[in-house]
């Protein structure tokens, strides 16, 4: 071979220039885009739930489970609905014949859990394989194809939201529905509330309308003492609410 | 639901009052298993090195005997891993892509790294034994004989060399050995510790004692099981020396020696104490700061466990054994009775802590209830079931007759010269 190593690199990155060219030469991206595509700092994915909104309908649990193919009747959920306050959950003032003092009741409310996307989550810091791991926009996936299924980051979770899929027995949990935010959809849930309760964000785009709640208005998070650092901003959340 | 979307934990797991929707006992009797049986490998280990490390001649021949059944334990320390898996062909995985902010990452490493050190151990110890057999085997006939001859090439892995500097040597060797042995017998299941002691989610598990805890108690264990095994082996073997050859044999061939026995239990009873201190330290401190989670831990603790924890770990398991050891005029009997409690109790700390970790829920307003599969109807069931925990136990015992067709670990007096 008469190519010398010089001679060989030169081809190389002329040829590769050579093929890369024409394609971005008539690829216009957007300023955002551009910079997504070096790195994803522009994207933080939150949630934020308004609990004074939902009704407790439940419809985001089935969009979530015809959405991300977990078993109907299975008894594990990616997001569920508590019901809160109250007399012991009860919403109609006369129970077991007795009829309460209506102010007992008043605080009547209902809480949509879901994975926080923490910043610092436990779950992927246990994970002795990285099959559950952080993207660069801030939300927790697990490696169907590498996951062992040990449990440890169903330990580590401080919120329980996670538990083994019943058919791929793997560690599952909600992703914010990665797959449709990343194409600029919205998760199923958000999708499926009626009443607006449950809405998507951008924290890193300041005109995001949702972004501008989270930053301007009272909000809570889940669980705060455990350092988690959640990114599902709750308004309306009661000290019962664990 | 078909039989392939079933739930794990669904099987074994009864909720009561408000407990998350996905909350199971997803650490079940096997999670209990692998602490129990790695705090028996630790144990056994740590006894044997009292002899090599430290020079407590008397305890000669419980130590070469606890080095070997260490080995044998071994397996049996990633078995109930590995039997928990959802996905048990992916086991190679921790070792292949380790994530090494995880704590179970660095199982596969620190167990191999402990593999290695008691086999190099048990073969310095007995390389001059296998060359002694290659000699004595050599001009035999038989197809058995060929294969022990060739067997014990193998373990001599070429190394004929027998004479006094080379002895040395080996003596040499195994003692460093078991010197490094100890830390990382100590570190294996220290860190089983750290396991459950660094999940900040869970109320009961996280504390920093936690690997202390588990490495002392290992120990109890470990050095209980071993004395449990020799007595009962020297009591057969010299029950049967009677049985066959009268009463002249059966005072050569005595049972177990009570000088033995008896410097073994003063170390257990050491490291009794100090494990019982430290549970206790640990549960007056959780008492005394009452934190957030000190109400639903209290209702666990002193009402739904109250038997498991006060009654069988705390005053069968290691109550009464202190007291029958610690009385005067002790039997060989009642040392037996005393070190089956003993092993029940450190069993029943390691469920009180893996299960009773699980009993209530992250909202700390409700509980669960683990019950565990005695009739298998599924590989899960049986896995993570009764017979599953058996299979566990057994396994141990079985690899130690095996091994010690070739490694006589349990000659005596003269015999004992290896
Ligand atoms: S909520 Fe749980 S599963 Fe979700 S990122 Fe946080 S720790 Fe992980
Ligand atoms: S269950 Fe899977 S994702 Fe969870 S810690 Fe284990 S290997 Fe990682």
């Amino acid at each position: 071979m008469s190519c010398s190593r010089r001679d060989f690199l030169k081809q190389a990155c002329g040829g590769t220039l050579a093929s890369v060219l024409p394609v971005s030469a008539f690829t216009f991206l957007s300023p955002e885009e551009a910079r997504a595509a070096v790195e994803n700092a522009n994207v933080r994915w939150a949630f934020l739930v308004d609990t004074r909104k939902c009704v407790g309908c439940g419809l985001c649990v089935k969009a979530c489970k015809n959405e991300n193919e977990i078993p109907y009747d299975a008894p594990v959920t990616r997001t569920w609905v508590e019901r809160m306050g109250g007399r012991d959950g009860f919403i109609d003032n006369v129970i077991n014949g007795e009829e309460i003092d209506p102010d007992n009741i008043a605080k009547a409310f209902f809480v949509p859990k879901l994975c926080n996307q923490c910043d610092n989550p436990p779950c992927v810091q246990v994970c002795p394989v990285g099959a559950t791991y952080q993207t660069d926009d801030g939300v927790v996936l697990v490696d169907r194809d590498w996951c062992i299924g040990c449990g440890y980051c169903i330990m580590a979770c401080p919120y329980g939201v996670r538990f083994f899929h019943p058919v791929h027995k793997v560690a599952d949990k909600c992703n914010f529905c990665y797959h449709r935010i990343t194409k600029g959809m919205n998760p199923a849930c958000v999708e499926s509330c009626a009443f607006d309760a449950r809405r998507i964000a951008n924290l890193r785009d300041p005109d995001d309308p949702v972004t501008k709640i989270i930053t301007t208005e009272r909000v809570a998070v889940l669980k705060d003492e455990y350092g988690t650092k959640p990114h599902v901003f709750y308004i309306g959340l009661d000290e019962n609410v664990r | 639901m078909t039989s392939e979307a079933v739930v794990h934990g669904v099987e074994w797991t009864v909720k009561e009052l408000f407990v998350y929707p996905n909350e199971f006992i997803y650490w079940s009797i096997q999670i209990v298993m692998y602490p129990y049986m790695t705090g028996l490998v630790a144990g056994a280990f740590v006894l044997s090195s009292l002899y090599h490390v430290f020079g407590q001649k008397d305890l000669k021949e419980i130590a070469q005997f606890s080095l070997v059944f260490s080995l044998a334990l071994l397996p049996v320390a990633a078995l109930p891993l590995l039997l928990h898996l959802q996905q048990p062909l992916r086991a190679m995985e921790p070792l292949l892509t380790p994530h090494f902010t995880s704590a179970i990452s660095a199982f596969g490493i620190v167990f191999t790294a402990y593999a290695l050190i008691v086999i190099s151990e048990i073969w310095f110890v007995y390389r001059r034994y296998f060359v002694d057999q290659v000699h004595e085997l050599k001009g035999k006939e038989g197809f058995a004989n060929m294969l022990r001859l060739n067997v014990y090439r193998a373990l001599t892995m070429g190394s004929f060399d027998i004479s006094e500097e080379a002895l040395r040597v080996d003596h040499k060797a195994a003692k460093i050995l078991a010197g490094v042995g100890i830390p990382v017998a100590c570190f294996l299941h220290g860190y089983a510790g750290f396991i459950f002691g660094s999940v900040k989610a869970n109320a009961l598990w996280m504390s920093p004692l936690m690997p202390v805890i588990f490495i002392m108690s290992a120990v109890v264990s470990g050095i209980a099981l071993c004395m449990l095994t020799y007595i009962v082996i020297m009591e057969w073997k010299a029950f049967r020396k009677r049985r066959t050859e009268g009463v002249t044999a059966a005072i050569e061939i005595k049972g177990a020696e009570t000088d033995i026995i008896n410097t073994a239990t003063k170390y257990l009873l050491g490291f009794l104490v100090a494990a019982i201190s430290l549970e206790i330290l640990d549960l007056i401190f959780r008492g005394y700061t009452a934190m957030k989670s000190w109400d639903i831990l209290r209702s666990v603790m002193y009402g739904k466990d109250f038997i498991n924890i006060f009654v069988l770990q705390y005053t069968l398991g290691n109550l009464v054994p202190f007291v029958l050891l610690l009385l005067p005029g002790r039997t060989l009997k009642r040392t037996v009775v005393a070190l089956l409690l003993v092993l029940f109790g450190v069993f029943m700390m390691r469920w009180n802590v893996v299960i009773g970790g699980q009993a209530f829920s992250l909202s700390f307003s409700g509980y669960m209830h683990y019950h565990i599969p005695i009739i298998p109807h599924s590989v899960e069931t049986f896995k993570e079931g009764l017979f599953g925990a058996l299979t566990v136990i057994v396994t141990p015992f079985v690899l130690f007759w095996m091994i010690n067709k070739f490694v006589p670990s349990l000659e005596r007096g003269e015999e004992a010269k290896y």
